[in-house]
């Protein structure tokens, strides 16, 4: 196999997810709808009741709004990253997986192919959100959207291989609903998503341990700072760790030995 | 060329699906028959390696399956019983998609694309989304897929199941041609005898085992029966058809 064909490969795969995703209108919708209502309609009723001090990166005192962006940005990371592994266990079950197996490309090239589509994905979604973000007065700088792309990238690469292992063990895609409920709500809600993490340690010690556990609070860290042109190097360890780990777990649990042993 | 298997044996926990076997199939048109449950799905499945063999060897033109899969993939085309096409895709983003996944560049899959669809009757429909497709249509596009990067393989699962007796002359007449055209090797998976023509090589399967492999008329002579429908139902039943 030549360096061509593997580009082709992951040119094909990325390709189609991004046609299946305009195909399905409504998940693009919802991809923005969602956040947007976080940032309209419940921020504007928190930003009266929660006022976030000086903190890192931010140099004075913020809004509310513009706390909970790198957090939006990452759920809409997080949702598309659940939604595109859903399709893997869709496609399983529909039988399209078998297309994808037939490949005389090796597994994990594939499966890496599938994590750059979801992250293309994401970043896209991303960058919509920022925009819209825009309209209701929530500065980004060039410099931000600039730094950004790498560290959403990064995220949606955790995040996918998180997806992808979690679609790996579910054999119904009923049952992946629940999945989504006990992975995506805990991880988004006990993260420094919504609030700082030392309001959380003035409310509860052991829910802000829960926080410092979860990987999500430094995706939500690390983009927080990107988009201030900086690197948070400890949130970027802890990501690059663990994106390392789940990649590895997923691209053993696609392997047909593991899923013929299940 | 073609597909050489060795004591294959495969168990789903107890239930044995596949007993021993021993298949030599040759390039040309092979006729793989049985009823349903035979094993005739499995022996696909291990034989695509999308099962792992456990149990005893398979060769496919003289590469060990499981030393050298990326080399038989890349000569292998595969029309699965269930259909595994994106239905929110069109026919060309289905076909290059496809395409992509053997590594061929998008500009050389369109040539092979426009040959074959136009060979199928299908060049109008290249950007129609699949799910506005018939059956007929659809397994068309299915054989199109398994024939861009062009294999020296063909695997076909039940192809022409549940289509009309158009779609399913039109199919079988286009894949008999492709064997005589190319030296490729067909392995055509069916339970209708009708399908089977007396030069063809028949492999007949129950209960996951072998039960004759030889040309079709051969074997009708070696049984004494007048036709495929005789030598089915003394080998599955062993009894002779009223």
């Amino acid at each position: 196999m030549t360096l061509n064909q593997y580009f082709y490969c992951c040119l094909g795969i990325v390709k189609r997810e991004v046609f299946r995703f305009f195909q399905q209108r409504s998940r693009l919708f919802s991809a923005l709808v969602r956040p947007l209502l976080w940032l309209i309609v419940f921020a504007a009723g928190f930003r009266a009741a929660l006022g976030v001090s000086i903190m890192e990166p931010y140099g004075t005192y913020i809004t509310y709004q513009e706390y909970i962006i790198p957090g939006l940005c990452c759920m809409i990371v997080l949702f598309n990253g659940m939604q595109s592994s859903l399709s893997m266990v869709y496609d399983r079950e529909m039988g399209s997986m078998k297309v994808l197996l037939m490949s005389p490309l090796p597994m994990p090239f594939l499966l890496c192919c599938k994590l750059i589509a979801i992250a293309f994905l994401s970043l896209m979604q991303v960058y919509v959100f920022l925009l819209c973000a825009q309209l209701v007065d929530v500065d980004i700088s060039l410099l931000g959207y600039l730094t950004a792309a790498p560290a959403v990238f990064m995220i949606a690469f955790f995040l996918g291989a998180l997806g992808l292992l979690l679609s790996s063990l579910i054999k119904q895609l009923e049952n992946f609903a629940g999945v989504m409920n006990f992975v995506i709500f805990p991880m988004f809600f006990l993260s420094s998503a919504l609030y700082p993490l030392w309001k959380m340690q003035e409310a509860s010690i052991w829910i802000y341990w829960l926080c410092q556990y979860n990987p999500f609070t430094y995706c939500v860290e690390l983009l927080r700072f990107a988009l201030f042109g900086q690197l948070n190097l400890s949130a970027f360890s802890v990501i690059l760790s663990a994106t390392v780990i789940t990649a590895v777990l997923a691209l053993i649990s696609f392997s047909p030995k593991f899923s013929q042993q299940r | 060329m073609g597909i050489v298997t060795n004591d294959l044996s495969f168990a789903y926990g107890k239930k044995i699906a596949l007993n021993k076997v021993n298949l030599t199939l040759p390039a040309g048109f092979n006729v793989l028959l049985g009823p349903n449950g035979a094993g005739k799905s499995t022996l696909l499945s291990l034989l695509t390696g999308l099962t792992q063999t456990v149990h005893g060897t398979i060769h496919i033109n003289d590469n060990d399956l499981s030393k050298s899969k990326s080399t038989i993939m890349s000569q292998m085309g595969v029309v699965f019983q269930q259909s595994t096409l994106d239905l929110d895709l069109s026919v060309k983003q289905n076909l290059l998609y496809y395409a992509s996944l053997h590594g061929i560049a998008p500009k050389k899959a369109l040539i092979h694309i426009d040959i074959i669809l136009a060979q199928l009757s299908l060049t109008e429909r290249l950007h129609d989304k699949v799910r506005t497709l018939n059956g007929g249509h659809r397994r068309r596009v299915e054989i199109a897929r398994a024939l861009i990067h062009q294999p020296k393989v063909l695997l076909l699962d039940e192809a022409t199941v549940g289509l009309d007796v158009d779609s399913r002359l039109l199919i079988i007449s286009y894949v008999r041609n492709l064997c005589s055209q190319r030296d490729i090797c067909v392995l055509w998976t069916t339970h209708l005898m009708d399908e089977v023509e007396p030069s063809d090589r028949l492999i007949v399967i129950n209960k996951g085992e072998i039960q004759a492999q030889d040309q079709s008329s051969k074997l009708c002579k070696q049984y004494k029966v007048a036709d495929v429908y005789q030598l089915y139902f003394a080998l599955i039943h062993n009894t002779e058809v009223v």
